[in-house]
């Protein structure tokens, strides 16, 4: 069975999980949307064109997209210390999940954007609207159910990341899992971590499906 | 439109004041040389070339002709959605191409516009779909909630701001449609195969709301529609469309009763009905005997009108039966043909008032059999 020290230690380590993932997400969205719009509307026949700079932002993004998150963690523990005063923790964790979060979210927004009907466009140029009114009224609401669906996929795949925070002394629930379920052959902690694992997943997919009923039953 | 909703449109109507109804005077376009070329991989597509027209101020014009005719690329030259290669489009006697973003706005503020699959925003109620034009451009809330409930009555909605455009029919969704592009108090509304999705029942309704709008507000309706019957209903003054040219325009009842472009003739197809296929195979060229009766067919192409007194006094007691007919009345005219079998005795002069066109295309020897 489980001591209550090490009761102790899953709750610590559930708590940590859930606040890298919460913060890193809540920054993939407040940067991953713009950079998605920009993605969408930059275009050469977007609302916004501006070929070459779309071009060098898509190659950006996809540069970070194609570093696994373990060599991230390690090669931006610099730009780690600037942001977060230090490179180890929860919050020296925030950094690179942040970063390897955004352009994920990104590309999945950019799928949902490109989805609104050009009709739609069409008829808010028509009636009037300027081009921030056609993001803000027309591409985004119009995506949002996608977003939202695309939102959970990011956040499912963050707590899997996360378990490598462990690399940077962040703690969280894949530290744990590694520490003593597999270094220390204690099966138990394994298959409870692996259970509490399913579960905040199993929530968060959960939650994710059920506001994009709600979004699209209009 | 049922009586009620009738009569709230019109109590909103009259709320228009007089100033609004003195631009009513605005609203014309003119196209100067435009042509239009699209680049493919395929290589360059010209879309419209040479286009010199006219659309009066008030008028129902129809644009019409075969998909791939350029009906759509000209009709969004007028709001600027599509930006011609050559020549000029005049709104009001301004050149568009001139315009500024803010201008562009100020245009497309002027110039309403309804498509085919009605594009509504799905994330919007039917409120906030109409009240969109008026948010951004600025105006106040309570003025936002009085304009558009007075579009939603004139179109026949009221009551359905709270719905969502998913959970209404075609025939609805494009009364939205309409509302939202009247809600800023047009001058021009294009519609852009606006009934060509909806059921012949729906199409005739909002047909018929279009009439009533053009009629009552005043403003410039310009149409495109691959349908010969949409341009029957409503327009004033039609242009056909042929890969990207005029083929003719003019009048509705003189296209109509007088097509010369082969185009014009191949759309008019579905509303003519052909000579009868009985008839057509005992049908004769010749004469053959004096118990013959001779077919006449009478087209009516506008300027003769079909009266039935003198037919029968032409005829003498010889009998005439009518065998088919097709008149339509187009903007007042008697526009169509009649088919007539002349009883026995020889063939009768048909005066030339008579129709405006009369020629005997055979003999049969029994119209019953």
């Amino acid at each position: 069975m489980l001591t209550t020290q090490m009761v102790d230690r899953l709750q610590q380590a559930l708590w940590d999980t859930v606040l890298m993932v919460s913060v890193s997400a809540g920054i993939a969205v407040l940067a991953g949307i713009p950079l998605a719009v920009f993605l969408v509307t930059s275009g050469s026949d977007g609302i916004f064109p501006a070929p070459r700079l779309n071009r060098i932002i898509g190659t950006v993004v996809n540069g970070f997209r194609a570093v696994p998150f373990i060599v991230l963690l390690v090669a931006l523990i610099p730009f780690t210390r600037l942001v977060a005063g230090t490179t180890i923790g929860v919050w020296a964790a925030i950094v690179p999940l942040s970063v390897s979060a955004t352009p994920f979210f990104a590309r999945i927004a950019e799928v949902s954007l490109r989805e609104v009907d050009p009709g739609l466009v069409e008829a808010a140029q028509s009636i009037g609207c300027r081009r921030w009114d056609i993001v803000r009224h027309v591409l985004l609401p119009e995506a949002l159910p996608g977003i939202a669906g695309g939102f959970t996929i990011t956040v499912v795949s963050m707590i899997g990341a996360s378990a490598m925070a462990g690399a940077v002394g962040a703690g969280g629930l894949g530290d744990v899992a590694i520490r003593y379920g597999y270094q220390r052959f204690d099966t138990t902690v394994m298959l409870v971590v692996i259970a509490i694992l399913i579960l905040l997943v199993s929530a968060v997919q959960f939650s994710g499906d059920h506001a994009v009923r709600r979004l699209k039953a209009r | 439109m049922t009586g009620a909703a009738a009569t709230l449109a019109r109590s909103a109507v009259t709320e228009i004041p007089a100033a609004a109804a003195a631009i009513r005077k605005a609203g014309t376009v003119r196209f100067e040389g435009l042509g239009k070329t699209y680049r493919s991989s395929a290589g360059e597509v010209q879309a419209l070339s040479s286009i010199d027209l006219d659309i009066r101020a008030g008028e129902i014009f129809g644009i019409i002709g075969r998909s791939g005719a350029g009906k759509s690329s000209l009709l969004r030259t007028i709001n600027r959605l599509e930006r011609p290669t050559t020549g000029r489009v005049l709104v009001d006697g301004e050149d568009i191409a001139l315009l500024d973003e803010a201008g562009l706005v100020a245009l497309r503020r002027r110039v309403g516009m309804i498509f085919q699959h009605f594009n509504l925003l799905s994330a919007k109620t039917v409120y906030e779909n109409v009240a969109l034009p008026l948010r951004v451009a600025g105006v106040a809330r309570d003025e936002i909630t009085r304009r558009v409930d007075q579009a939603l009555d004139l179109v026949g909605l009221a009551g359905k701001g709270g719905t969502y455009p998913s959970r209404l029919s075609g025939g609805q969704k494009q009364r939205v449609g309409i509302a939202r592009a009247l809600v800023s108090r047009p001058e021009i509304l294009l519609c852009d195969e606006a009934t060509s999705a909806l059921d012949p029942e729906t199409t005739v309704s909002i047909l018929r709301l279009l009439r009533d709008i053009n009629q009552r507000l005043g403003l410039t309706i310009v149409l495109i529609t691959h349908e010969m019957s949409v341009i029957r209903e409503i327009c004033d003054r039609v242009v056909v469309l042929e890969r990207g040219e005029i083929a003719e325009q003019g009048e509705v009842w003189q296209v109509f009763g007088a097509p010369r472009h082969p185009a014009t003739q191949a759309l008019l197809q579905p509303l003519q009905h052909g000579l009868p296929e009985d008839l057509a195979d005992r049908l004769h060229e010749t004469r053959r005997g004096p118990e013959d009766q001779a077919v006449v067919e009478l087209t009516f192409a506008g300027s003769a009108v079909p009266d039935l007194a003198q037919l029968t006094e032409l005829a003498g007691g010889r009998g005439l039966r009518l065998l088919s007919s097709q008149i339509d009345r187009i903007q007042g005219r008697a526009i169509g043909k009649l088919l007539l079998a002349l009883g026995p005795g020889g063939d009768a002069e048909f005066p030339a008032h008579l129709a405006d066109r009369t020629r005997i295309i055979g003999y049969v020897d029994d119209t019953d059999g």
